[in-house]
This record gives C-alpha cells, sequence and structure tokens, in this order.
C-alpha cells in the first residue's frame, strides 16, 4: 500500500516537473520562409523559437497573487502534535509539564540565542540544527550542497514554520548564489526555494529539490 | 582684489590648440569659456560649445574643477572645446501612435525620409508602406515581393525609394504614389543585406545606389535604367554592410572578417582599391563618421524648402565638407564585428587600424559581439550596440572608450541617433526602447510598449518622431 502510494507520489512529481519543462521549452527554428521573418542582420544566426514565454509569465503572477504554488509534493502526510513534540517535565517533584522539545529536524539561523533556560517553552536540541540542505535540480539532476537562509512554511501548520521545524514538505530558502542564476533584469538571484522531500530526523540529512 | 587665475590651452577635439596658452579667471564658466572661443574663432553667430577636461566634461567653473581635482596650478590645463548642435531636439518620451493589424508580418525595417516627410517601413508580409507622419496613419501600401522585404532606403534627394527583399529582388518605388516604377529588378542570387545611395553632394538627383547581399556581391545599379551597372565581386562570403562614401569610396563589410574599398573610375569599371584585414569575426555593421550627413543630403533640421538640382547639390556639399571637421581631414571608418571587437579606421590615410576598441582589458570592451556601430551626426561620437546588453559610447576622433549604457535585459539590436547628437535610441530584443543622454551619460527615458522583440528604430531627421517596429507587427510612432 505504501509502495502504490509512492508509486502514485512519484507520478505525480514527474508530470509537474514535465509541465515545468514544457512551459520553457525551446524548439531548434526549421528553415521555414513563410514565418518567422527575421531582420537581415539575424538571419544567418541560429534563433531557437520560444513557446510563448509571455503566457507563461501571466499565468505565474496569476498564481502568485491567488497564493497557490506548483511544488513536487502538492501533499504530505500530517505530523501530529504528539509525534512532533515529547513532553518535558521539570520543576523540583518533576509534575511541571509545559516545556516542549522537538523531536524533528529544525533551523535556527546564525545569531540565534537561547531564550533563558527557565522559561523556555520550546527546546530545539542542537543535534537536531541543521544548517545546510542537498538541493537537487529538476532540470540539470544534480545536487548542491546549500546554505539554508530560512523556513518558508512548513504544510503542518503556521507555528512549526515560527519555530524552524524541517519536515517532509516544508519549503525552505535556500543561498542558490554558487548556481550563477542571473534574473531577466540583469541582477544575480542569490536566493531560491526548495521543498524538503526527506524525513530529515531519520536520515540525518536534509534532501530537497529546488523549485525552479 | 587679487584674481586667481588659471593657466589653460584650449585645444579641440584633435589637438590643434587654440591660440595659446592663457590666463583665464578662476571663476570662469561655461558661458565665459563660450564666449572665449566664438571670440577667438571669429564666429558670427555664438555657436554652443561644451568642454572636456581629460576625457570628463567641464561642467563646473575652472577653478572649482583645480581644486575638486586638486590639479596643480604650475601645470598648464588642457581644455577640449567640442562644438554642440545649434538646435535641440526634443527628447521622445510618449508612444504617440500604435498602428496594429496593418502590416501582417513582422517589421524588418523602417526607414524615414531625409527630409523627414514620408516614413517607409519593409515586412515579413512582403509589402512596403509608407506612411503619413501628420496623421499617423498608412498612406501606401506598395506589393511587388515576394519575399520579406529585408532593407529599405531613401535616395539622399528625397526622391526615390528602394527595397530589397529575401529572394535578392530589388524594387524601385515612386515615394508620393506608392507605385512600383518598372519590375523587380533581379541580379543578386540571394537575399539582399543592404543598400545605400549615392551622395548628393556627388551626383544630384540621385541615380546610382548599391546593394549588398549574402551570395557575396555588391551590386551597383541605376534608378532610372533600373539595371545593374556594376557588380563589385571578390568577397568570398556575404556581404552585410554596404556605405557608400562621400568621396565616392564604396565599403563593403562582409562575413569573410574583411572590408573592401571599391572605386568607380572615369570609364565606369568598379576596382577594388584595398582590403582592410583586421576583424577576426564577421563584419556586422559599417559607419562613416559623415554618414548622417550623407544620408540626409541637402536637409538639415531648418527643413528648407525646395531649391534648384544646383543649389541643392552645393548645399549639399558643404554640408559634407563640414562634416568632415577640416578640409584635409580624413573620412573615418568604424567596423563592428563577431569577434566582439569594433574598430576604428582612417582609410584614406592608412591601411592599419587607427584604434582597436579591443576587448584587452575586457572590462571597456563588449562581451558579445557588436551587432551595431553608428556615428553620431556631428562624427565625434561611435556608438555600439551589442549581444552583450549594453551600449556603448566611444570617442568619435580617437576611438578610447567613454561610457558604457546599462539598461536592456537582453541583446540590443539596432541605434539611431537624435540629429542634435544629444541623445541616443536603442533597440532591445527585451520589447523595450531606450533614450540615453549623451551629455549626462545616463538613461533618459525607457519607451516599453511592444509586445515582442523590437527589430528596427529609426530617428527622423527633423527630430520630430521616432518610429519603431519589431516582432510583434505594430509600428509604433513616439513623439517628444
Amino acid at each position: 500500500m505504501i509502495a502504490k502510494k509512492n508509486y502514485a507520489e512519484k507520478a505525480q512529481m514527474k508530470k509537474t516537473l514535465k509541465m515545468h519543462e514544457e512551459s520553457s521549452s525551446r524548439r531548434k527554428a526549421d528553415e521555414d520562409v513563410q514565418e518567422g521573418a527575421v531582420p537581415a542582420y539575424l538571419l544567418d544566426r541560429e534563433n531557437t523559437t520560444r513557446a510563448k514565454v509571455l503566457s507563461n509569465t501571466i499565468k505565474q503572477k496569476r498564481k502568485e497573487k491567488a497564493g497557490k504554488w506548483e511544488v513536487p509534493l502538492p501533499k504530505v502526510r500530517p505530523v501530529a502534535e504528539d509525534e512532533m513534540f515529547r513532553v518535558i517535565r521539570s520543576g523540583k517533584r518533576k509534575t511541571k509539564q509545559w516545556k516542549r522539545m522537538v523531536t524533528k529536524a529544525t533551523f535556527v539561523g546564525p545569531g540565534f540565542t537561547r531564550k533563558p533556560p527557565k522559561y523556555e517553552r520550546f527546546i530545539r536540541p542542537s543535534g537536531l540544527r541543521f544548517t545546510k540542505a542537498h538541493v537537487t535540480h529538476p532540470e540539470l539532476r544534480c545536487t548542491f550542497c546549500l546554505e539554508i537562509i530560512g523556513i518558508k512554511k512548513n504544510p503542518n501548520g503556521p507555528m512549526y514554520t515560527s519555530l524552524g521545524v524541517m519536515t517532509r514538505g516544508t519549503i525552505i530558502e535556500v543561498n542558490v548564489s554558487e548556481l550563477g542564476l542571473v534574473t531577466p533584469a540583469g541582477k544575480v538571484v542569490w536566493g531560491k526555494y526548495a521543498q524538503v522531500t526527506n524525513n530529515p530526523e531519520n536520515d540525518g540529512c536534509i534532501n530537497a529539490v529546488l523549485l525552479v | 582684489m587679487a584674481m586667481n587665475t588659471v593657466m589653460c590651452l584650449l585645444t579641440d577635439a584633435e589637438g590643434t590648440p587654440l591660440g595659446s596658452a592663457m590666463y583665464i579667471p578662476h571663476n570662469a564658466g561655461h558661458l565665459q569659456l563660450i564666449n572665449l572661443v566664438n571670440t577667438f574663432l571669429n564666429n558670427e553667430e555664438k555657436l554652443s560649445y561644451s568642454f572636456y577636461v581629460s576625457d570628463e566634461e567641464l561642467l563646473v567653473s575652472v577653478g572649482t574643477y583645480m581644486e575638486r581635482n586638486s590639479v596643480s596650478v604650475e601645470n598648464v590645463l588642457k581644455i577640449v572645446y567640442r562644438q554642440q548642435a545649434v538646435f535641440r531636439i526634443r527628447p521622445v518620451y510618449r508612444c504617440s501612435q500604435t498602428i496594429s493589424d496593418v502590416h501582417e508580418g513582422e517589421i524588418l525595417c523602417v526607414s524615414f525620409s531625409p527630409d523627414g516627410k514620408q516614413l517607409a517601413s519593409g515586412s515579413g508580409d512582403k509589402t512596403v508602406r509608407l506612411w503619413d507622419l501628420n496623421t499617423e496613419t498608412p498612406m501606401f501600401t506598395c506589393k511587388g515581393h515576394k519575399e520579406h522585404v529585408l532593407a529599405v532606403a531613401w535616395s539622399p534627394d528625397a526622391k526615390c525609394l528602394v527595397s530589397g527583399d529575401r529572394d535578392g529582388k530589388v524594387c524601385c518605388w515612386d515615394p508620393s504614389k506608392g507605385e512600383l516604377l518598372g519590375n523587380a529588378l533581379s541580379g543578386h542570387k540571394k537575399w539582399i543585406c543592404g543598400i545605400a545611395w549615392e551622395p548628393a553632394h556627388l551626383s544630384y538627383p540621385s541615380r546610382r545606389f548599391v546593394t549588398c547581399g549574402k551570395d557575396g556581391d555588391a551590386r551597383i545599379w541605376d534608378f532610372t535604367l533600373k539595371r545593374t551597372l556594376i557588380v563589385l565581386s571578390g568577397h568570398t562570403r556575404a556581404v552585410t554592410c554596404v556605405k557608400w562614401g562621400g568621396d565616392g569610396t564604396i565599403y563593403t563589410g562582409s562575413q569573410d572578417s574583411t572590408i573592401r574599398m571599391w572605386e568607380i573610375t572615369q570609364q565606369g569599371q568598379g576596382i577594388l582599391k584595398h582590403i582592410l584585414r583586421d576583424h577576426a569575426g564577421w563584419v556586422n555593421s559599417l559607419s562613416l563618421s559623415t554618414e548622417y550627413v550623407l544620408r540626409t543630403g541637402a536637409f538639415d533640421h531648418t527643413r528648407q524648402v525646395t531649391c534648384s538640382d544646383e543649389e541643392m547639390k552645393k548645399i549639399a556639399l558643404e554640408r559634407y565638407i563640414k562634416a568632415k571637421g577640416k578640409v584635409d581631414s580624413p573620412e573615418r571608418l568604424v567596423s563592428g564585428s563577431d569577434d566582439f571587437t569594433i574598430i576604428l579606421w582612417e582609410p584614406s590615410v592608412s591601411l592599419q587600424p587607427k584604434q582597436k576598441m579591443v576587448t584587452t582589458a575586457r572590462v571597456t570592451g563588449h562581451q558579445q559581439l557588436v551587432n551595431h556601430v553608428y556615428f553620431s551626426p556631428n562624427g565625434q561620437w561611435i556608438a555600439s550596440a551589442s549581444f552583450d546588453k549594453s551600449v556603448k559610447l566611444w570617442d568619435g576622433v580617437t576611438g578610447k572608450f567613454i561610457t558604457a549604457f546599462r539598461g536592456h535585459a537582453n541583446c540590443v539590436y539596432q541605434i539611431s541617433w537624435s540629429p542634435d547628437s544629444r541623445m541616443l535610441l536603442s533597440c532591445s530584443k527585451d520589447s523595450t526602447l531606450k533614450v540615453w543622454d549623451i551629455g549626462t551619460k545616463k538613461l533618459k527615458h525607457d519607451l516599453p510598449g511592444h509586445k515582442d522583440e523590437v527589430w528596427a528604430v529609426d530617428w527622423s531627421p527633423d527630430g520630430e518622431k521616432v518610429a519603431s517596429g519589431g516582432l510583434d507587427k505594430d509600428l509604433k510612432l513616439w513623439k517628444g
């Protein structure tokens, strides 16, 4: 049954990735005489035809407005609170139970300082803190070890997003200055979103796929 | 009261000093320097000048400049003066008209007539269209080509229009009626890359024009006889651009990376004069320092009424001499190539390049192929458009790099100067046109609006309008 679900997920991811590919496809121009009039200075140059990138940007703008994003893993198994947190007993008689320890991988950021331990409600153990993620580029099919900048959204709830918990399906922002991407305006891209694809608390590392 | 003075030497762009070194008061500003130059040159009307010290424009008073740059008072300050155009063109900033659905194909070339009264555009729908500039509507549709119209050129007397297409055929039109004169002239075996007319001061009314094509030949045609006069063959690959110089030399640049200079003898033979070899890639574009004047012939910004043929020829000759600079200064040629370099030549002086605007430093040169080079109408600057998304400005006399205009997000295709040489217009693959100010060296206006790549742009010689067209089949007219 799990295998079936995995297969369904894999098929869905492949479909989405292929859709992404099609929207920015480039095809080599043939020796067409009727269509494709080009000025004299472009005639001898090999030009690739673009498949209407213009409408794609409009569609993307609409999706941004609606707040819906197409991600490789659209649905993830919800994580229950008792699975996410472990109750820590405190106090002289160990009767107080208001402290919780996170059992999943977290990201805290470089300038993180703990609250005074007496008043800390959520404990994020340093053993489960990660700074880097192995990010795969879906088209180039190669993996880079990139630094995490922050957590964008955890599908299990805004509380986990604010705590910085990374579970499967979380959208994180990674530093892609290594990849050398440039926007059409000429500016260098240094942060991009990626989605976590494994269970980091089981594996000890974060695997993610870049959202292009 | 002791007046602080500065020792200065005024020189012109080519280095000849105006008088000897003199003491100029500290607080001498722009106006005082203009008065000084005008007195020295004995100008009847006060002409406007701009002043440069070590290639930077002098905008403040001389004294302030010395303080700011801590130049020693003991040294003689060299100030270069350049004449600015007497008239001022209004910068173009708004689209006055978008004409869609008239051309059924992409617009491949636009050209204003030299008197600025008419506009011709050639397109992929095999027609040439003439536009009425007063009402901004189409006037005539000229059908006669069987293939995309790649090049269109007006004669310097504004009476003849010639267009070349992808089949190699050349059509002659009567622009006042929009009629095809004769048949489509065949001769070239492959598509036509460029057309150039004989200058007005050499022959008035205009009769001869030269076309260059992919087949490697350049052909000289006679407009009235409707046939080829001379075939200039020699290039081994496509000839991408051709220019007819003011001294009668024809320059052709080709994909075989050479530039050939041809001459027409008294007997009517075309002979090869010289070959300029220095590029390592296709020569994409040529420009002469007097090009603008040769294109506009006897018409200038004053929009004169037509006079007799001899008078027009005389006026054209006067304008040509003035544009050349001094009487014995040679015509300069600049060529832009696929090897990312631009070379400035003085072909009548020497066969070796005068200045190579080359990527030795990789900082000042272009990082991608150079698509279009164009001398400013006063011959003082050279602008180059490249596929590296920048437009670069170079000194027109020495070839030194001045500044780069960055702002386009994709390849820059073509450039056009405003008739007073104060503004530069560039069109690009990113569907925008940009107006750059030469004085401040910054972007003046951004002209978005086209839906797709812009392939052709032209600024009318009277400075009133700009026309642009490209892949989205719309012709846009912009006004100041």
